[in-house]
């Protein structure tokens, strides 16, 4: 009888276990399906003129379908214009996240960096959609138009906290008897932050900047109310301009274009996955 | 520089913040004023209308709640048994081991996917599935966007969960083992006890993330104005109205956006407070 219930509680020890390691498993399949469905359906339109040339018209996209060609053109206005928004969004979001951590790391004691830590985490949790109503009655309404610097400014609203946090945690962690022995020597305290404890935390630092940009880069939904879209390449900051995930979205949308929606999938999935890996491979080197 | 330039430089950085956030609110309350005041707060509420024929424009987002309130839950109900097992084989069945190491990197690239990405493998792949187990004749709907929602918020619950697992401590775990209980026993009597409102908080993270997810919803959900009268039938989120009219809306429609906005933001944010609470005195514990 007692051997019995033993057997039982055995049982239930292997079951649990195997139905453990079978659960955890399957959560790895979605990664490779998702992976496999955009490698295999895009990796042959990716070539040379996918880059370099703009987004065809839907008219010139119908031709080619009826003619049986490959449909002409690629994402380049949408690589640019990507560019261009990150670019403009990381000048100012990473400058100015890192003195906001700065600040929280120095004064975590007090009332005012504790309200700041609160709004960082609400901030970090506003809806990406929220961000886009915001910066488009912010910046679109009284600039009366779309532009590239309404999308950059949604996408530094939505970078700035990441950057704050890693930046905060970072230097939190460094060992004080860093500080103190910049102290000591007799730097100010501006210089012991410029000189000692941010290169001391730079890779994690860079690691966060990093990842803000892996987030951000995929967003489209605040991209829909201030980039707009635009198919041509285009580099004046203050007219509407296109955005990779913007121009999958068009795909998406546009039966005449449907065939270029894997490449440009695929080029975005491959950047943001090289991006989180490298960021992870240079946290992992930083703490050694 | 002189040590009051920097702590004045640092303090103007950190005003940024507050800034941000307060003119988040203020915008969003100003633009939405003039819907709550033609419909009236409760009736914007409560009411599932939403027709903007002109002379007789109706706008309430009781249905977008209710289809955000949906997706949300069936994701957090799909989202437990991968999440789970995940946590628990990440933070103490394979703790510290390479195979651990490599799980956790797929479920962190998982995180890093695009949301539009996310919604083109739903759309191309699942929808197809739906159609032909003839589970809904479009395929799209409640239910497939929240399995694919729920994909995407495996990650944040798993993570989180698989901290508090792995703070649990040894001598507690050992104490258990010295007792004779098996490994399984010593999870459901000694590790989820401990790190229980842990595991729970991570969850109301991961609910705070699966509110405001937009793009994939929008592919998904099949955007009919209506409320979902079962979870195979088609709805709108929250957001997702947001995403397919913003832009077309003008006038009492664009305020009516903007308010339903401002309940998002106000839902989410009081989620994610709770959570951040939550996990703030489950990692005193």
């Amino acid at each position: 009888m007692n051997n019995l219930k033993i057997k039982k509680r055995l049982v239930q020890d292997k079951f649990m276990c195997w139905g453990v390691c079978l659960l955890a498993t399957l959560t790895a399949i979605p990664l490779f399906a998702i992976l496999g469905k955009v490698l295999l359906s895009g990796y042959d339109q990716l070539s040379w003129s996918f880059f370099t040339e703009p987004t065809p018209t839907a008219y010139k996209a119908m031709k080619a379908i009826e003619a049986g060609e490959p449909i002409p053109g690629g994402i380049a206005n949408g690589i640019i214009g990507t560019m261009i928004m990150l670019g403009m969004a990381v000048v100012v979001a990473v400058p100015l996240g890192i003195l906001c951590g700065a600040f929280l790391a120095e004064n975590s004691k007090t009332r005012f960096a504790q309200f700041v830590s609160y709004l960082t985490d609400l901030l970090q949790g506003t809806p990406s959609v929220i961000i886009g109503i915001i910066t488009y009655v912010w910046v679109v309404v009284p600039m009366k138009g779309y532009s590239a610097i309404a999308g950059s400014v949604a996408l530094c609203i939505m970078m700035l906290p990441l950057i704050v946090r890693s930046t905060e945690e970072t230097l939190k962690i460094l060992p004080a008897s860093l500080k103190e022995a910049g102290l000591a020597l007799g730097g100010n305290k501006a210089r012991v932050m410029m000189k000692v404890q941010l290169p001391s935390a730079f890779g994690g630092i860079f690691t966060g900047v990093l990842l803000a940009i892996s987030r951000v880069i995929g967003e489209t939904a605040p991209l829909m109310f201030t980039a707009l879209g635009c198919s041509f390449v285009r580099f004046a900051v203050d007219k509407p301009i296109s955005a990779v995930p913007l121009l999958i979205w068009e795909f998406f949308n546009d039966p005449n274009l449907q065939e270029l929606i894997w490449g440009a999938s695929l080029f975005l999935l491959l950047f943001v996955l090289l991006l989180n890996l490298l960021s992870k491979y240079i946290a992992k080197k930083w703490n050694q | 520089m002189s040590d009051k330039l920097y702590k004045i430089i640092l303090f103007v950085a950190a005003l940024v913040m507050p800034v941000v956030c307060g003119g988040v609110f203020y915008a969003l309350v100003t633009d939405a004023y003039e819907a709550f005041d033609y419909f009236g707060f409760l009736n914007f509420l409560t009411s599932s209308e939403w027709s903007y024929t002109e002379g007789n424009e109706q706008y309430g987002a009781l249905s977008f709640i209710t289809g955000t309130l949906m997706t949300t839950l069936l994701a957090l109900i799909f989202c437990i048994p991968l999440s789970l097992p995940v946590a628990l084989f990440v933070g103490e069945y394979f703790k510290g081991t390479k195979i651990a190491s490599v799980l956790s990197t797929i479920t962190d690239l998982l995180a890093g996917i695009p949301s539009i990405i996310y919604g083109l493998w739903g759309f191309y792949t699942l929808r197809p599935i739906m159609i032909s187990l003839n589970i809904s004749p479009q395929g799209s709907g409640v239910l497939t966007a929240s399995l694919v929602l729920a994909i995407m918020i495996v990650p944040y619950a798993a993570s989180l969960s698989a901290e508090f697992i792995k703070m649990v401590p040894t001598d507690l775990k050992e104490s258990a083992y010295s007792l004779g209980a098996t490994h399984a026993e010593v999870i459901r009597k000694v590790v989820f006890p401990v790190a229980g409102s842990g595991i729970f908080s991570s969850y109301i993270l991961a609910i705070g993330r699966a509110l405001g997810e937009t793009m994939t919803v929008t592919m998904l959900i099949g955007n009919t104005n209506n409320i979902p009268n079962s979870i195979t039938s088609t709805g709108n989120s929250m957001a997702s109205i947001i995403a397919n009219q913003f832009g077309e809306a003008d006038g009492l429609r664009l305020s009516s956006l903007i308010a339903i906005g401002l309940i998002l933001f106000l839902i989410t944010a009081l989620i994610n407070m709770i959570g951040k609470v939550m996990i703030k005195r489950a990692r005193i514990v």
